[in-house]
């Protein structure tokens, strides 16, 4: 048999420029969606605790809290959207563990296509889960007798979730790529998140708590979060704590991003 | 701009690839070439370096020492050009489970910056070709194992790559599974794709590759076309199983008496022994008549990757357990 020659296929040889990557992002971000479709349980899955603490939040506590169950679900409900969102970001990383433990990675590292798109989509795609449960949030909160400060300003509350959540999801992504296994994806997050929600204005007033806890409660990202998501849905100050909520954000994904990346290259041993 | 990959006769050119793990040496100075057009078999039990050897071809994994040149792009310098050279089937499947057959194909032909029409129609297409069209709208979880390899070998063949790898793609297939993956490979090669092909198997090696290579301990330890290297080992193997199983010793001390010199096998209460002389069996045939030892089984057959090695290296394959494992 004679020798074929081999010719350059069409696709771009080479690294892929922005739009190429944008594009692939997308794709990944695509499949991400199309699981849902499949799988549409996840969103029920992914209701059901952020509902559970709102009900058992507002009406176990409520009372002791702040006199009365409403005044309590008017200051917690910013707070609980918080704390749901930064839970949210950990099934970023547990995904990204299973997809890299079962080969589904090797195919795409495979392919001619940007290093961060995998991951950028995952990220990406988890946004929509972000947008569900503030909704889910809000319209329960609503029936109980939330009242929403504006529908503008609950919209640009939701962007805010989401831009916060986009970086910090590369803390979950770090997790997801350096972890061996799904359950310690999620024992990693649980150590971080729990204390850090709790240490925070989320669920009460940090006037409350001791000096050295308030001096943490004061710089806690999650103060400044709940803070800002409150300020927009309910009452209280909007501009002091969204900027602190955009500080923190874009510190953290500075910080985890490259370290994300890092890691990730680094398991192509 | 010109493209290293227009000239040469080599598709894929491996020299001194290395791959330590610590202090394991996976992969130990590899020397491999696969002509443009053909098949490459690399036949070697499993933990002999095949799939660490593939996956620093497939830029997946970083070589310790020593060079790759794919399509004729460096492995390293080159990897993205690589990349867009090459298909990778791996031992285990690439693909969402969750989503269908076609959704599958249809995600990496947008990944490859497809249009949406046009992945779609390379969807069906491959569908098609790999006879899943009657399963293209479901889920890849509800698939055979089969269907799953010929799904993944799809996936890995959307950008029509000109190079393809693939690693074990028949382990823990059923016979007619494996049957119908050779099939596909053949109709690829046809059209002018060069493969990289393990495999555990020698049957499998004979059966598609134009060369092989023998690696165990990430060593090449024998290279050849299928002929030459059954021209090396013996070839041949028989196998006799008595109807009885109380008469297995018999037939043992018949085969010490007329083969001394060989080791037969022993396993699944039949008794193997290589031979490179077909005329010896209408002898052993009238003899184990003679002795009345009646047989379910006495046929030849290609040898086993086991006597393989047992030949070249002289010590038996000695992962048996975990290819069992690995096929599950």
């Amino acid at each position: 048999m004679t020798a074929a020659t081999i010719e350059a296929p069409a696709p771009a040889l080479g690294r892929p420029g922005l739009g190429a990557t944008v594009s692939q992002t997308l794709s990944m971000a695509w499949r991400q969606m199309v699981r849902i479709k499949h799988n549409p349980f996840e969103l029920v899955d992914l209701s059901l605790s952020p509902i559970m603490f709102l009900l058992l939040f507002v009406y176990v506590f409520g009372g002791q809290m702040a006199g009365s169950t409403s005044e309590y679900l008017q200051y917690v409900l910013g707070g609980l959207i918080a704390q749901n969102a930064i839970f949210l970001t950990m099934y970023t990383g547990t995904g990204i563990n299973a997809d890299l433990r079962k080969g589904v990675y090797d195919r795409f590292r495979s392919l001619p296509i940007a290093r961060s798109a995998p991951l950028a989509g995952k990220i990406f795609a988890d946004m929509f889960k972000q947008v569900w449960s503030i909704l889910i949030m809000v319209l329960l909160g609503m029936l109980m007798g939330f009242e929403l400060r504006s529908v503008g300003y609950a919209v640009l509350a939701t962007l805010v979730l989401v831009v916060f959540a986009l970086a910090i999801s590369w803390i979950s992504v770090l997790m997801g790529v350096v972890a061996d296994s799904e359950e310690k994806v999620q024992i990693y997050a649980f150590v971080i998140i729990m204390p850090l929600t709790f240490t925070s204005s989320a669920f009460v007033d940090i006037t409350t708590m001791p000096g050295f806890m308030q001096a943490w409660a004061k710089v806690n990202p999650v103060t400044h979060l709940s803070d800002a998501m409150r300020g927009l849905l309910s009452y209280g100050p909007i501009s002091e704590p969204l900027m602190w909520t955009f500080v923190w954000a874009a510190a953290i994904f500075a910080v985890t991003a490259p370290l994300a990346m890092r890691a990730y290259k680094r398991k192509m041993v | 701009m010109s493209h290293p990959g227009t000239t040469g006769d080599y598709a894929i050119e491996v020299e001194g690839l290395t791959k330590h793990f610590g202090d394991l040496v996976a992969v130990d100075h590899i020397d491999l070439n696969a002509r443009a057009g053909t098949v490459l078999g690399v036949l070697g039990p499993n933990g002999a370096g095949k799939t660490t050897m593939v996956r620093m071809l497939a830029t997946l994994s970083r070589p310790t020492a020593g060079t790759g040149r794919v399509g004729g792009y460096d492995i390293i310098r080159n990897a993205p050009e690589v990349r867009s050279l090459i298909g990778l089937t791996g031992q285990f499947a690439g693909i969402d489970e969750l989503l269908t057959g076609e959704e599958n194909l249809r995600f990496i032909g947008r990944l490859l910056g497809m249009p949406t029409r046009d992945a779609k129609a390379r969807a069906r297409e491959l569908l098609a070709q790999f006879n899943l069209s009657d399963a293209a709208d479901k889920a890849a979880k509800a698939y055979s194992g089969g269907m799953r390899r010929r799904l993944d070998l799809a996936a890995s063949l959307v950008g029509r790559p000109r190079i393809l790898f693939l690693d074990e793609p028949t382990t823990g297939l059923d016979p007619r599974a494996r049957g119908e993956l050779w099939g596909l490979v053949r109709g690829l090669v046809a059209d002018g794709t060069t493969v990289l092909l393990t495999t555990q198997y020698l049957e499998e090696a004979d059966q598609l590759a134009h060369e092989i290579a023998v690696i165990d301990h990430g060593k090449v330890i024998a290279t050849g076309t299928p002929t030459q290297l059954k021209a090396k080992i013996g070839g041949q193997s028989l196998r006799i199983q008595p109807e009885d199983h109380a008469r297995l010793d018999d037939l043992l001390a018949l085969v010490a008496e007329r083969f001394p010199d060989l080791e037969p096998v022993v396993s699944a209460g039949a008794v193997t022994i290589g031979v490179n002389d077909e005329g010896v069996m209408p002898t052993l045939a009238a003899d184990l008549r003679d002795r009345g030892i009646a047989l379910t089984d006495f046929h030849l057959g290609l040898s086993s990757l086991d006597e393989v090695f047992l030949t070249l290296t002289g010590h038996r394959t000695e992962t048996d357990d975990e290819n069992e494992e690995a096929a599950r």
